[in-house]
């Protein structure tokens, strides 16, 4: 009996296939797959084949609309600035959020894949997911130069992109304890 | 027109012959009388107004199409929710976009919130999608052994679970400024939700074990994408179709979202059409607001800390006298069930244990109460809540405290701002906010 059970056991870890119950669903296809994933991690895998520097992007970012709603270098207007009018002598901290209090995104975030996956996915307004890989790339590239991130004739491709260095990436920045099951949110902090 | 006066006119004079005999005479009602009053009521109902009188003169409703196919409250009942915050972006704007709108929670009783009074919100004001539930469908991938997509039919195949939980945003910050519980407090609600387990349909998937954590998906213009634990997902979440006993309402997800127990509202991702599972945190768009300086503050924006304010009596409220008033309120915690509540009815000093309505729900209002008698003086009222695994509802000067910081009127509590709300009674028995 007992060796019975253990060969039952070994033999659900050995085979993930005896995992599936319900057999509810379909597998969608590898295009399926790719067409709709438009998640891009921080190792850029995701990323698709393009490129696009500074200078395109500022020619887009005027093209687009995007200067209408944020101000025509990335501040100044209505929608939440993009570059940091603080001065550039303040500690990174203290210039990365906006008038709004919103975080200045191409200055604060920890990999500039998020500002590639958040102006792909959500802009611009009214016409979200409207432009093609070159065009992010180049307002990707436009931001993080406004910044003073990277220089004005860097090219952004799939392999650069995921390798800019982030003024705030840190050890700590964008990382986060373990959660637990009935764990307070934080160690220590009874409230 | 004229027949439906005559049949109308008829009723009553039928109903007050009938009810007049009665009273004048003191007779018991003779068999054709009564069959005399009840055959023409069955025929003239369909003809009647709106509203009729009876023969005791109470108005009476007219049963319509409409109100049988899908009921109405009371005219009498003009609860309404409103744009959030308060001289904010409005709601419906000219566009017919929404952005924030919170519930009234001067009104609720008991602890679930009708879906039409449920508090929502959209990413950066938006129109709430139209998703015709066939075409619709849910796909998992990433880091597992087999993809899996699932229409909304494969989705009620699965075994489904039932459960009360809050949901609440994290923008539901109380200040001196609001007027009332409403402004205060009124971006978050309590719905029954009935899904799938998010766990069963991982496992359906099959977690390789490089997964930690998953990035859900919606399909509103921006794709609103948030980025949380997996040990969260194989806890407790559910992939949810059902809102108080019908399907989720559309500006709550229709036809699926996303129950993230006890974590900000913007989590609890809407029109769920993709999750993704994945190795590391991807910090994708809605995860930019959780971006904080360190890791320990940050984690204060995933699960909200315990929680209470009391609903009634509330700013804007007016007490008629002194005497007894039962002090109603929520209580609610990210970290589990309330397993307590204390009110205090002289602004902190002393603190006395409410009762519990019902049994504490995990991730749920809780409603409590507590009976006391006003003796008419200027006085201040508040709740602070403990949940099952201890945390307690801190005031701000606690939370200042405990960050080592400097405590003024301005602090600004990190993470979803989870300190006490006093509300002050004044001696013409008006309430207003106890923080002004």
């Amino acid at each position: 009996m007992g060796s019975l059970k253990f060969a039952a056991i070994a033999l659900l870890l050995a085979s993930p296939a005896l995992a599936q119950s319900y057999g509810v669903g379909r597998t969608p296809t590898p295009d399926e797959l790719r067409a709709m994933d438009i998640s891009i991690g921080p190792t850029g895998d995701e990323l698709p084949v393009g490129h696009g520097s500074a200078k395109e992007g500022a020619i887009i970012f005027q093209a687009k609309g995007c200067a209408g709603c944020h101000g025509k270098a990335g501040a100044g207007a209505m929608a939440p600035e993009l570059q940091s009018n603080k001065g550039q002598d303040l500690p990174v901290w203290e210039r990365g959020r906006g008038k709004s209090g919103w975080m200045i995104l191409p200055l604060t975030a920890p990999y500039a894949t998020i500002v590639w996956d958040y102006i792909h996915r959500g802009m611009p307004l009214g016409k979200e997911g409207s432009l093609t890989a070159d065009e992010v790339y180049s307002l990707t590239a436009y931001l993080l130069f406004l910044n003073k991130v990277i220089p004005e004739d860097q090219v952004l491709d799939k392999e650069s992109l995921p390798k800019v260095k982030m003024p705030m990436a840190s050890d700590d920045y964008g990382r986060l304890p373990d959660w637990k099951h009935g764990a307070p949110r934080l160690a220590g902090y009874n409230h | 027109m004229g027949s439906k006066r005559t049949s109308r006119r008829e009723l009553l004079k039928s109903g007050a012959a009938a009810a007049g005999g009665l009273a004048v005479l003191g007779q018991t009602p003779a068999s054709a009388q009564t069959s005399q009053f009840g055959t023409p009521l069955h025929d003239t109902m369909p003809n009647m107004p709106m509203s009729g009188t009876t023969p005791t003169g109470t108005p009476m409703i007219k049963g319509t199409k409409e109100l049988v196919e899908y009921g109405q409250r009371s005219h009498f009942v003009t609860s309404m929710r409103m744009a959030h915050p308060m001289g904010g972006r409005p709601s419906p704007d000219m566009f017919g976009k929404t952005f924030h709108v919170a519930a009234p929670l001067q009104d609720s009783v008991g602890v679930v919130t009708p879906s039409s009074l449920h508090y929502f919100a959209t990413t950066r004001g938006a129109f709430v999608p139209d998703i015709d539930p066939k075409q619709h469908t849910l796909t998992i991938h990433g880091v597992v052994d087999r993809p899996i997509t699932f229409t909304m039919e494969d989705l009620k195949r699965l075994p489904s679970v039932t459960r009360l939980h809050f949901i609440e945003c994290a923008g539901n910050r109380h200040n001196a400024r609001h007027k009332n519980v409403q402004e205060s407090h009124g971006m978050t609600s309590c719905a029954e939700w009935t899904g799938v387990p998010l766990s069963t349909l991982l496992k359906e998937c099959g977690l390789k074990s490089s997964a930690t954590w998953f990035v859900a998906e919606g399909a509103e213009e921006v794709k609103g994408a948030s980025s949380m634990p997996i040990a969260k997902a194989m806890d407790d979440c559910l992939v949810a179709y059902g809102m108080n006993g019908e399907a989720v309402r559309p500006q709550n997800g229709y036809p699926l979202r996303l129950m993230v127990p006890g974590y900000e509202g913007i989590f609890h991702t809407k029109w769920l059409r993709r999750i993704k599972v994945v190795d590391r945190y991807y910090m994708n768009y809605n995860d930019y607001g959780h971006l904080e300086k360190t890791s320990k503050e940050a984690a204060l924006a995933f699960q909200i800390g315990p929680k209470s304010v009391i609903t009634a009596p509330s700013g804007g409220q007016q007490l008629p006298g002194k005497g007894f008033y039962e002090i109603s309120g929520l209580a609610w915690s990210g970290g589990g069930a309330i397993r307590a509540v204390e009110v205090s009815t002289d602004g902190g000093k002393k603190w006395n244990r409410a009762q519990i309505k019902g049994t504490p729900q995990r991730m749920a209002h809780t409603r409590f109460g507590y009976g006391w008698n006003w003796d008419g003086n200027e006085t201040e009222i508040v709740s602070r809540c403990t949940d099952e695994i201890g945390q307690v509802q801190p005031t701000r000067e606690e939370v200042a405290k405990y960050w080592n910081v400097p405590f003024d009127r301005n602090y600004r509590v990190p993470g979803l701002d989870n300190s006490v709300m006093p509300w002050r009674i004044a001696r013409d028995g008006s309430v207003t906010n106890g923080l002004a």
